[in-house]
């Protein structure tokens, strides 16, 4: 196929944001909503229609495209596999989601929020479609330029403080990482992945390459200790911008490690796994009892998911097929649940400005469908069985189990935990006295925020009882990802 | 000799040009209008001139002036970025009364002396050139010489360059007197590692470039400067003088030290770290724009300094790409200064810029762009500039280098991003008179243009500069 559907898919939000930048500023802005909708929407269709032509029988890359890029160097690579196209297809459903979200949250400076939108969901698309190092990397920071704005231009009173700390944390986290790439390329004499992945790189300088890589995943992941600019991001993050962090940004790390650590260093990989189950258990415990101890709602989701991320490490370092089976099936179903959350804490911060769980209380009786979906979006993400949270962490867990009893067990004294604070936060805010007047006059929610949430939890519980077209579609790629680490590993 | 002439044909040109205008702006009255105009004629006529010249190399006069690729993309990178600055400042010029026929006459005059640097293969030449373009800056920064700052950082700069020069010119007697020549060539035969006292001498020559482009620890008239000097001036001074300090390093470490690397690498290190670190870190507390800009441009010259460090061509040709991105960037930042008016004032605190994201939301996002492309984040063409320089330092193994200069881009994020939340995040509004500066707004919007579709086509430059080092 010769039509070039990875750049049509990566620059068709970016030339639509282009067209926002020329329309003009009426009170309402429906041209720019109109237009950012319809062109995220064409982005989502196209993405479901690589999805349906992508050979699934195969863990080649497929739609390559390739230019050259840096002269005689580095070339302008794209393709996709199993793995990606699952990522890619979640960027473009939540993006639009994200875009009808602020119709009610947004209310200055709403054409330029659009912009900044359409602008990161190029770059998203672009991290996962890069098959070379250094395009990889320039996705990957520029994405850093619209999120430090949506955090600052349209966040909440800290927002400053926020975004600085946001923006510096993964800065510093990724220069090493080009660093590391550089020196790849002077070793290797490409950053063309496929063809790095046929090089055996020697042992001492895997480990430092893969440590120099952890530097920038752990903190995107974040992983425990460097999670900590996380919650405030999330915090002082419009509703939007909090689900694209949570839903999207957060994945790229695990992406990340899976096309990149595991494959280019094999042996660093299988000697660092223990540091990595370490970190992951701390997380996975740590945070989720700092997010029994929350006030804010925002913040208690923020630390719910730096532990969620934790089952996604321990699972993909378990190297088995049911553990980074299991991590990216929990990435896929976290980018939905709490994106889901996110949105249902922002369709009451709209309503009363505040994210303290103390302001509300018994919104069964006055929001009775926002509470029956806020229940379900609560109970999957503590993985009730028959949503997608469920088979996430059942297979981390089984996968886990294969390779320490301990580490297994620990992480499931975890989801004990999460349990714990999700149904905690749900008899707080959804059940109980309504402590404040304001509540009872409060209005149910309205079309588009139905539309949203409906849509979501439609995908949670049926990727709860129907896993297959997921599972199927990475199946393939993750066998031969772990065929090659095998290879490699006895090679050695 | 007609030969000859021709291949000087641009310096002859600029200097008959300069005589030429100074007699009219003597005998006409009120001219500067007049001779500002006759100045970008002629900085354009010359362009056209080096365009039509050959690139193969050609040495004249007992070689001690080299015409080749080198001098003419430098010569041409000088002439270009002269015009933008000298052409984008004009309405601040007139309103700030600096409008004596005088002033572009001098900066042609520092042209002309950067031709000379830049075209030396002799020590001689090399100094005179040099000279000819200082004492023309030191009399543009005092230009303004009933305001006390200009005249202060005017007399400042001179003592402080004087000093610089005396150093550089010992220097030059000691080599001159180890090696027995004054040619580059010859020189660099003679200068080993053996012949302790020339290479004593090169320590001095490196202290006097390294004033010029400003490096630490030679650094500090740099603010003071920046600061005093009206900001037209300022512009002129954080661009050019800049492009041809660093093609004068360039060309000393190329040709006269190419056999002593191992004993100035170390020096060009630690001065390329230096000044990496003191950039980041002074630039934090910075309150003026034109200070903090100061304190960016020691940053930006550290990492240039670190391709000039690895000693080898692909580091010097890094460097001439970064400082070509940085000139590029420097317009455009230098430019913003001139629309911001209050008050039929120019305001140049980071604090004034608060609120024109809502007041002129196109100059703020132009602003966005220069500064997030000055921090080097990609996708913009400060990314690239930064990434060939580490490119060439990481394929000579200096790993802490890369890794110190990398650490130093996320400090000096920080001051970028402060400015950034000045303009963005910041709610008061300071009331702007729409200024109207034509040019001034070419100038950002070609330096943002570039600066975004660089990406596009990222090795550009390096095509352009990779002839450069080719003899």
């Amino acid at each position: 196929m010769n039509f070039p559907i990875l750049s049509t898919l990566i620059f068709l939000p970016l030339l639509s944001s282009i067209f926002i930048f020329l329309t003009r500023d009426k009170k309402n802005n429906y041209g720019a909503i109109y237009i950012s909708l319809f062109s995220s929407t064409a982005t989502f269709i196209l993405s479901l229609f690589l999805w349906y032509s992508l050979d699934l029988s195969t863990a080649e890359f497929q739609f390559i495209e390739e230019k050259s890029w840096i002269n005689n160097f580095i070339k302008f690579k794209l393709g996709v596999d199993g793995i990606s196209i699952l990522f890619i297809v979640l960027t473009t459903f939540i993006t639009p989601i994200c875009i009808i979200s602020c119709i009610n949250s947004v209310k200055t400076r709403v054409k330029e929020f659009l912009i900044a939108i359409l602008i990161l969901e190029t770059f998203m698309i672009g991290v996962f479609c890069s098959l070379d190092l250094v395009i990889f990397y320039l996705f990957f920071e520029a994405g850093l330029i619209p999120m430090f704005l949506i955090i600052g231009v349209w966040g909440g009173p800290k927002r400053v403080y926020s975004a600085f700390k946001f923006f510096l944390f993964t800065l510093l986290g990724s220069v090493l990482m080009l660093v590391a790439i550089i020196v790849i390329y002077w070793l290797t004499g490409t950053t063309d992945i496929t063809q790095i992945y046929e090089i055996s790189i020697t042992k001492e300088y895997q480990y430092l390459l893969w440590l120099a890589f952890l530097s920038s995943f752990a903190v995107k992941m974040p992983m425990w200790p460097v999670h900590t600019w996380l919650p405030d991001a999330h915090v002082e993050a419009p509703t939007a911008g909090s689900v694209i962090l949570a839903a999207i940004l957060l994945k790229m790390a695990g992406y990340g490690f899976l096309r990149f650590s595991i494959p280019m260093f094999p042996i660093a990989s299988e000697f660092f796994t223990p540091l990595i189950h370490t970190l992951s258990i701390i997380a996975i415990i740590y945070t989720s009892l700092v997010a029994l101890m929350q006030d804010d709602m925002k913040k208690l989701i923020a630390y719910s998911s730096v532990a969620h991320m934790g089952y996604v490490t321990l699972g993909i370092f378990t190297l088995t097929k049911q553990g980074i089976e299991g991590s990216i099936y929990q990435m896929i179903s976290h980018g939905l649940i709490s994106a889901a959350l996110f949105l249902c804490v922002g369709v009451v911060y709209d309503r009363l400005h505040s994210r303290m769980i103390s302001t509300y209380g018994g919104l069964v009786n006055y929001l009775p469908k926002y509470s029956f979906l806020f229940i379900v979006f609560a109970l999957a993400a503590l993985g009730l069985p028959g949503t997608s949270g469920f088979l996430g962490e059942f297979l981390v867990l089984a996968g886990t189990f294969k390779k320490s009893y301990l580490a297994a067990m620990l992480a499931t004294f975890g989801v004990v935990l999460g349990a714990a604070y999700m149904l905690w936060l749900t008899k707080r805010v959804i059940f109980g006295v309504a402590n404040n007047m304001e509540i009872k006059s409060l209005p149910d929610i309205n079309k588009s925020e139905i539309l949203m949430l409906v849509t979501l939890a439609f995908f949670v519980v049926f990727f709860g009882f129907y896993p297959a077209p997921l599972m199927e579609t990475f199946n393939v790629s993750v066998n031969s990802l772990i065929n090659n680490y095998q290879i490699a590993l006895t090679a050695k | 000799m007609i030969n000859n002439l021709n291949i000087m044909l641009p310096e002859i040109f600029l200097s008959l040009s300069i005589f030429f205008i100074l007699l009219l702006g003597v005998f006409i009255k009120k001219s500067f209008n007049l001779i500002f105009n006759l100045t970008s004629v002629i900085i354009i006529i010359t362009i056209v001139i080096i365009f039509n010249n050959p690139n193969d190399e050609v040495k004249i006069f007992l070689e001690s002036f080299t015409r080749d690729s080198f001098s003419n993309y430098f010569k041409i990178l000088i002439l270009l970025s002269s015009l933008f600055v000298l052409n984008s400042s004009k309405n601040f010029i007139l309103d700030n009364k600096l409008d004596k026929f005088e002033y572009p006459i001098i900066i042609l005059l520092s042209i002309l002396g950067m031709f000379f640097m830049v075209s030396s293969n002799d020590l001689i030449l090399f100094y005179l050139g040099l000279e000819l373009q200082s004492l023309s800056l030191y009399i543009l920064a005092s230009i303004d010489r009933d305001n006390l700052r200009s005249t202060e950082s005017g007399i400042k700069y001179f003592v402080l360059s004087a000093l610089s020069s005396g150093l550089l010119l010992y220097g030059c007697s000691l080599l001159y007197g180890f090696t027995g020549s004054t040619n580059f060539d010859l020189i660099a035969d003679q200068l080993i590692k053996e012949n302790t006292g020339a290479v004593f001498a090169m320590v001095f020559i490196l202290v006097g470039l390294a004033f010029k482009v400003s490096a630490v620890p030679f650094h500090m008239w740099t603010p003071d400067v920046y600061e005093g000097a009206p900001t037209s001036i300022t512009s002129y001074f954080a661009v050019v003088p800049k492009v041809a300090g660093l093609a004068l390093l360039i060309k000393f470490m190329f040709i006269p030290f190419s056999n002593i690397l191992l004993e100035w690498q170390t020096i060009i290190i630690f001065i390329s770290i230096a000044s990496m670190i003191l950039g980041a870190i002074a630039a934090m507390v910075q309150t003026n724009f034109k200070r903090l800009l100061a304190y960016s441009s020691i940053g930006h010259i550290g990492y240039a300094l670190a391709g000039v460090a690895t000693g080898v061509i692909s580091g010097y040709e890094s460097a001439v790409v970064y400082i070509s991105i940085y000139v590029i960037m420097n317009i455009g930042a230098f430019s913003c200064l001139y629309l911001l008016k209050i008050d039929g004032k120019y305001k140049e605190n980071i604090a004034d810029l608060s609120g024109i994201s809502k007041k002129n939301p196109l100059l703020a996002m132009s602003l966005l762009i220069i500064l997030f492309s000055l921090a080097g984040i990609p996708p913009l063409g400060g990314f690239f500039a930064k990434f060939y320089v580490f490119m060439a330092v990481l394929e000579q193994e200096m790993y802490a280098l890369a890794i110190i200069g990398l650490l130093t881009t996320v400090m000096s994020a920080f001051y970028y991003l402060k400015i950034i939340k000045t303009i963005y995040f910041d709610e008061n509004v300071i009331s702007f008179e729409p200024v109207k500066n034509k040019v001034a707004q070419i100038s950002i919007f070609t330096s943002c243009t570039i600066l975004i579709t660089f990406f596009l086509y990222p090795s550009v430059l390096n095509n352009l500069v990779g002839s450069l080092f080719s003899n």
